[in-house]
Parts: structure tokens; sequence; C-alpha cells
């Protein structure tokens, strides 16, 4: 990719506005990023706040930190958000990806516009709707099953993770289709007219090229799925709380600065995974 | 092999996302009760045609543009300056942008109330600039403002995700040649860069408008209540007492239309303004 | 490329390697599961009574009745014990989610207040048995709100609430918010006559432009931080706000008030039925209710527990408020309610 760094200045025509870009854009990010961290900064400070109310400072304090790691309810409702977002992850990264790929290949005609349009649907639907509609659904399976098979199972995590691939599928779709399309469609017939076949073509030339879609489609459901509680809430059964639920029903009593130090730990971990990444790279 | 990729996330989807729309339509069909008498009725729909539900409606459309153009006014240029940078310096400023995902929303909403309420950090900052007198107070909290303000930040990113892996596509070749023709950098914008990154455009402002239409946790805590958008009239029918799953199913499925709708009339225009397509 | 499918695979394998050991890691002890509101309940409750009783006690919260009846009403998940409010246990009663209790096994019942006993919205104990219960009130700074209000007009009246514009809270409540304004007007908290109503609409939506909020979660923590002076109210959580801000006052307004009763109940489809009861029961002696009452500041029914309530709670908002004063218990309507919900959405929707 030619950077845009590295243009030619000779032939380049100034208008008026020109001059601004440059440092409106600086000044657009600075603003920008204030914005996104001003609230973070907020959230870090009162982690170390004495008060139980998460609104007023109390003096500086490390006992959120210490009470975290005592809280058996959040340590569960961590596990459980973990677990949930990395089987929803596997799932809708598999499932959006074949997805994908498939409407790609079959590109035209009415039925790829109404698998398309189908696919998109989850994203549409608003979350309580979601929720309660899965919920409703799972009550009828259950039933059935009962009926049937003199076996009920109860709402818990495997629900919930359903209930989350219901839409993390259709994200990772979009994400893998962004990045199909701008792929080149000859690399695959030359493989082709090489004698591979279909499936040999998508392993050795499609997934390695849209690989970087595929790890960003699933960041995006683990990052979708962490943050769900509308869906969740209706989903879920007892022992498989998520962190947003624990937060959600806290707000009752007033959200205590121990999610506010949970929150800030987390934002380390995520950066330190980064890191670790980054680094990583660079050892090739 | 398409329709062997395509046969699973079709068989998953039928199951858990059209069986569940199909019940919510059944739903809007049946009379209410507690929850439901089963019986069929086409008054849900009537009901639906009610002045203030449709002033509701027209309210969460009007904060989901507003917040969609803010974030697009926005995040736009922030993932051009990202691109604009080194490697390294680039893949740090995408993880900052992406980071606040990672922290629970419900906490930095709450954040946002420390900072806008009375006596609260934007209050004491005005202070010390001379602006209010100590009893003042910008009173930021509890308005539609607060509601805006807690909405972008909530859907900043999203936006910017988008918009950065069109811009990482881009092939600057195109752009510096619009210039060798004599564009200025504005024109070239206009006339090049946008129309080619307009699927990452298009894609940010969906996946921005269509949970901002139906977000009630920023309107409850931000707004203080005073405002019912989509999302809490839609959730309180669910919800409270007395419980009304008919009418509430009918307006979910009434937004996800009206959605259908904006998107169809949005990608009409995509059409009509791209010009060099 | 190959160093990211190296990676891919590590992250593969660990999930499953995790989602094996919890598959596996299932708990075989009998547990007890409560589903309740957050903090409503002192912790080293459920650890007496699993020591006592040698099982293990699982919790987990909502933050409404009506979250908490969604789930029953679905049918869907598995609980031993509930706690719904006086008119949720109608509700559930009558969509039949909730078993009969055997009250021969919980002889604590003694020990409830008179008032608790044999109560209207569940007759002979059959489905509930009370646990805490408070009222409905104001709660304001002393320092700052002066004079102090002493009625419910005090909330409604321009001239009384202007001085304190973007610093009063009501609650986020149908209910409660319609009822107070109703009562405010001189007529009952529970009248369905479209004329009252009507006349109840005019006065919150001439309220609504003075109040910062509507907020049934966090108007304590409004007011214990000061952002606001004045709070429509629980008495449990106005006390709770008083124990971190000494300003904080409480008043029962003088037209009358309303009261609720939070209730233990057994919900359809509970698989530990006696130990449900049985944790009733234990949550019903004297100290244990002392113990939850020091711990939540609510106001317990157990007369008995009196004893070991901490004095500074006994002469605060959960206790100590005037003995005549008239209490009204709202109860649920069937179709009355859709006038009430018409009010509420011209409130919040203009």
């Amino acid at each position: 990719m030619v950077r845009p760094l590295q243009m030619q200045m000779t032939h380049v025509r100034r208008g008026v506005l020109d001059g601004f870009i440059a440092p409106l854009l600086v000044l657009n990010a600075l603003l920008a990023y204030s914005f996104l961290y001003l609230p973070i900064a907020v959230l870090v400070l009162f982690s170390f706040s004495a008060s139980r109310y998460a609104s007023i400072w109390g003096g500086f304090s490390l006992e959120w930190y210490a009470k975290l790691f005592h809280n058996p309810d959040i340590a569960q409702a961590l596990l459980n958000s973990l677990l949930i977002a990395a089987a929803t992850t596997l799932i809708a990264t598999v499932l959006g990806t074949l997805a994908a790929v498939g409407l790609e290949r079959v590109a035209d005609g009415r039925r790829a516009s109404h698998y398309d349009a189908a696919l998109t649907l989850p994203i549409l639907m608003p979350d309580i709707v979601q929720g309660i509609a899965l919920l409703l659904f799972f009550v009828l399976v259950f039933n059935g099953l009962e009926y049937v098979l003199d076996w009920r199972p109860t709402l818990g995590r495997t629900t919930v993770i359903i209930a989350h691939t219901a839409f993390a599928i259709s994200y990772v779709a979009v994400v893998v289709r962004a990045r199909l399309s701008g792929m080149d469609k000859r690399l695959e017939e030359a493989a082709m007219d090489l004698g591979a076949n279909e499936w040999q073509v998508f392993q050795r030339i499609t997934l390695p090229l849209i690989w970087p879609g595929v790890l960003s489609g699933g960041l995006l459901a683990f990052t979708l799925s962490l943050d769900e509680f509308v869906i969740t809430f209706f989903t879920s059964g007892p022992g498989a709380t998520t962190l947003p639920i624990q937060v959600w029903s806290m707000v009752k009593r007033g959200v205590t600065p121990e999610i506010n130090a949970l929150s800030t730990l987390m934002l380390l971990a995520s950066i330190a995974l980064v890191t670790l990444s980054v680094v990583l790279q660079r050892r090739r | 092999m398409a329709i062997w990729c395509l046969i699973p996330p079709a068989v998953w989807l039928g199951l858990f996302a059209f069986l569940p729309l199909g019940i919510i339509i059944v739903i809007s069909l049946t009379e209410r009760g507690s929850p439901l008498a089963w019986q069929f009725t086409l008054s849900t729909y009537a009901r639906l045609a009610d002045p203030l539900l449709l002033t509701v409606v027209e309210r969460s459309l009007w904060m989901a543009c507003a917040t969609t153009a803010l974030c697009l006014v926005i995040g736009y240029p922030l993932a051009y300056f990202i691109v604009q940078q080194r490697a390294r310096v680039r893949t740090w400023l995408y993880f900052l942008t992406l980071l606040p995902l990672w922290a629970n929303s419900l906490v930095l909403t709450y954040a946002w109330m420390v900072l806008l309420r009375v006596d609260g950090m934007a209050d004491q900052g005005a202070r010390l600039l001379g602006w209010l007198g100590t009893h003042e107070s910008l009173n930021w909290l509890y308005t539609p403002g607060a509601v805006i303000v807690g909405m972008v930040y909530w859907y900043l990113p999203f936006m910017v995700y988008p918009i950065y892996g069109s811009l990482e596509k881009f092939d600057w070749r195109l752009f510096e040649a619009a210039q060798d023709l004599g564009a200025t950098r504005v024109a070239a914008f206009f006339k090049v860069l946008l129309p080619l990154t307009w699927p990452g455009v298009l894609a940010g402002s969906l996946l921005v408008f269509i949970p901002a239409v139906g977000n009630f946790v920023v309107p409850q805590f931000l707004g203080g209540a005073k405002a019912a958008l989509i999302g809490n009239v839609i959730q309180e029918r669910f919800l409270s007492q007395p419980q009304d799953w008919p009418l509430g199913s009918a307006l979910a499925l009434v937004v996800m239309l009206v959605i259908s709708l904006a998107i169809w009339a949005y990608f009409k225009f995509a059409r009509a303004g791209d010009a060099v397509g | 490329m190959a160093r990211y499918a190296w990676l891919g695979g590590l992250v593969l394998v660990i999930v499953v390697v995790v989602g094996v050991i919890v598959a596996v890691n299932s708990d075989k002890t009998k547990s007890l599961r409560i589903f309740i509101w957050e903090e409503y309940i002192d912790p080293e409750v459920f650890r007496l009574f699993e020591r006592e009783f040698g099982v293990k006690v699982i919790e987990d919260n909502y933050g409404s009745n009506e979250d908490m009846r969604a789930k029953l009403q679905a049918g869907g998940a598995v609980y031993d014990l509930v706690v719904p409010s006086d008119y949720m246990v109608v509700l559930l009663r009558k969509e039949g989610l909730l078993l009969p209790i055997d009250l021969s096994r919980i002889p604590n019942l003694q020990y409830l207040g008179v008032r608790f006993r044999d109560p209207p919205y569940d007759p002979g104990h059959r489905y509930s048995v009370p646990y805490q219960w408070g009222i409905t009130g104001i709660g304001y700074n002393k320092s700052q709100v002066i004079p102090p209000p002493t009625r419910w007009t005090d909330l409604f009246e321009p001239t009384r609430i202007e001085p304190y514009k973007n610093r009063i809270s009501m609650l986020n409540d149908m209910r409660e918010v319609i009822a107070a304004a109703l009562v405010a007007l001189g007529h009952s908290p529970e009248s369905t006559d479209p004329q009252h109503l009507a006349q109840a609409q005019a006065l919150l939506l001439q309220q609504k432009p003075f109040l910062a909020k509507y907020d049934s979660e966090s108007f304590e923590d409004s007011l214990a931080s000061g952002e606001t002076v004045l709070a429509h109210g629980w008495s449990g959580e106005i006390a709770m706000a008083q124990a971190q801000n000494p300003d904080i006052a409480f008043v029962v307004p003088a037209e009358g008030t309303f009261a609720f009763v939070d209730n233990w109940a057994i919900p359809k489809g509970a698989r530990q039925k006696e130990l449900a009861e049985d944790f009733m029961n234990f949550v019903l002696r004297p100290e244990i209710s002392a113990m939850i009452v020091n711990h939540a500041r609510y106001a317990s029914v157990n007369e008995a527990a009196r004893a070991f309530i901490k004095p500074e709670i006994l002469n605060g908002p959960s206790y100590a408020w005037p003995e005549d004063t008239k209490l009204w218990w709202l109860h649920d309507f069937d179709d009355a309610g859709r006038l009430y919900e018409r009010v509420w959405l011209e409130l919040k929707g203009r």
C-alpha cells in the first residue's frame, strides 16, 4: 500500500480550505480522544475512592480492589462472561465466515440477496425484543423436550451462548464480507485453473487472505458478547450471571466502586493483551 | 461448495433468530392479558395509530440520526488522522479508539453522570475558569443534550471501526492522481476518497443508527427518565405493570420496519450521490 | 499468517480445556437457589444457613419485580425462593406461578408483627411469608430545604419547589408517582375516576420542569451526594442515605402514605421446597432478622427482632415515624391500569 505521506508535492494545487485541514484533523483527534477518555479517567479515579457511592469522592483507598478479590459473585460473573464470550466468538466466527464466503461465491441472483437481507435481520431487532423472543422460544423448546423425552433442560450458560451467537453471526458475516469484497477474485480463479478443487482453494487462498477480517470479526463478536446484557438477562438462569447482569442488578443499590476497580483491571488486561500481540508480531 | 457453506448458518439463524421473530409476530396478533390471552386480534395494530406513540418514535429517530451524524463528523476525520500515522502509532491509536468498548457501558454511563451532574467535574471546571459562580450550575445532566453525548460516546468506536477498515484498503495513489489533475485536497476528498470509502461509512452508520434507535439505558440514566424513547416504551410494555406484550411486539416490529426503510432510503441516496462510484 | 493460525489454535485449546473443567466441576451438594433483590440480605446469613444445614446457597439478583416476573412467566429458570412485593404476590398467584407453603415448617411466624399477620394480599400466608417492609415518603436535605416539607403538596406546589429547581427527584414508578399526585389533590391514591386522573396528569406535567429526574434506583445516592435536595423515595433507601450523610432527613407526608411489604415465596418448579421453607423459618429467627436489618436498613416484619437492632436504625426513617400515619396499600388493577398507563405515557412521551 502506498502511504499518503509519500505524496509528491510538485503538482499540488492548494484550495482555500486546504491549509486548515491538517491542524483541524489534529484538533479533532485531540478532542475525540479527550472525549473518549474523560469518563474512563473518572472510572479509574473512582476505583480508588473510599466512598461507597461511585459518584462521591471519599479519599484515596485500595479497599475496593481488595474487596474485588474476595467477592465470589463478581468472580463467577466474570468467569461466566469470559466463557460465554469465548464460545460465542468461536461459533459465530465459524458460521459467520461460512455465510460470508458462501454468499460471495453465489454472488448473483435473487436468492442471494434474500439470504443477504435475512442475514442482517438479527442486527435490526431491538435487543429487548430479541431477548424476550428467545426466552419464549426456549421455553417452547423445553416444554416440547419435556413432553417427548421427559427431560427438561434449564436456562443457563448454554442458552446465553445460543442467544449471543444469534446476533454475533450477522456482525461477523458483515465484517468478513467487507474483507472478501476487496479481495482479488482472479487469485481464486487462477488456483482453480491450476486444478485445485473448491475446498483447497478455500483453505489455501481464500482463508489466508481474509484471515485478518475473520479475526477482526471474531474480536467484534467477543467484545459485543462481553458487554451484552439485555438479551443475556432474559436467557440466563441460576449461576449463569454475567458481568453486565451483575452490574445492572447492582444499580438498584448504587454501583459500588468495586465495579470501577474491575473495569480498570479489564482495561489494563486488554492493553496488556494488545501489547503482547504487538511484541509477538515484531518477533517474526 | 457454496451451498455447503450457506446451510449451517442458515439453520442456526433460522432456529434462533427467525423462529423467535415468528413468535413475536404471533404475539403482536394476540390479545393482551397477563401476559397474554390467547385470542387472535388485529386491534393491537389499530392501537399503534396513536399520536403520542408517533411522537415517541419520531423523537427516537431524530436522536438516532443526530447521534449517527455526530459520530460520522467526529469519526471519519479521526479515522483519517489515524491512517495517516506511521504503522506502530497507527495500531496504538486504533486500539485506543476501540478500548472503551471493553469497559462496561453502564459504568461508563455512570461516569458521564459524575462528570455532568450538579457540582460534578464539568461544573467545577467551569467555576475554575470563572464562567460560573460557586453556587451556579451548568445543569447539563438530565437534558436531551446529555442523552446525545451519552449515545455518541457509546457508539463512536462502532463508526470508526469500519471506516478505518475502508481507509486502510484505500489506494492512496488515486488521491494523489486527483491532485495531480488539479483538484484541491478538499475536492479530492469529496470526489475520490469519500465515494470509495462509502462502504465503510455505510457500515459505520448502520452500526450506530440501528442500536441507537432502540437504546433505553442512556435516556433513562443521562436523560433522567424524563423523555421516553421507543426503547423505554417497549421495555415498559413488556415488563412493567400493566403488561402489554402485544403492543410491545407490534412496536418492535414497526421499529424494525422503519429501520429497514431508512436503510433502503440510505442505499438509494448513496447510489444517487455516488457519481464516481 | 502461520503465526496467527497458531495463536488461534492455542486459544481454541485453552477454551475447550477450560470449558471441560468447568462442566465437570459441577457441585454435588444440595443447593438452594434464591432469586432476590440486589443487596437485600446480609450474605453472612447465607453462610450461617449453609453451615447449619450443610447445603449451598446460590443467589441471583434482579432489579425489579417485573424483571423477576418475566423470568417466572416464561418458565425457563428454576429457583427455590423469590422475593415479590405485595402486589406481585397477587399477580404471581393468579398466574399459578407460586406453590402453597407448608406453614407447619415455619413456626417462627409467631414473631411476625400484628400488622403483617394474615395480610390482605395473601390471607393465611398460603403463598408468601413477609420479609421486609417500608413506606414511601420525602427525603430531604435539612440544611438546604427550609422550611422542611411536611405534606405531599410540598412536592408539587410551584412556590414550594421553585427554589430547588433541578434538584428534585421523583420515583420512576407509575403507581407511586400518580398516587402521590392523587393524594396531593385530596383524592384516593387508587382512584380510577378519569377526572381525578386528568387533574393528576396536569399536576404532574406542571411539576416536571422543576425536576432533575425520575429515578427509582439511585435517588438516595443523589440525595446523599447533594445532587438533589428533595427526593420522593422509600424509607429503607433514605435510611441508607442518612448513614452516608447526616444532613438527610425523612418525612412521612401528613396526608398519609403508601406501604409495601416484600415477601418470600416459592415459585412453581422449585426443586428444594422443604429447604426453602426451612430458610424462611431461619430468617424469621429474631437474631437473624436483626442481622439483616442492621445490614440492609429496611424495617423487618419481625417484632421480636427489635431487641437486637441497632438504636440508630430504630430511630431512623425505617422505624421512627408517627404511629397514627394513614397507610395505603397499592393494589394491582386490571383494566383500570390502562388509564394510569395513559397518564404515564403523556407524562414521559411529550
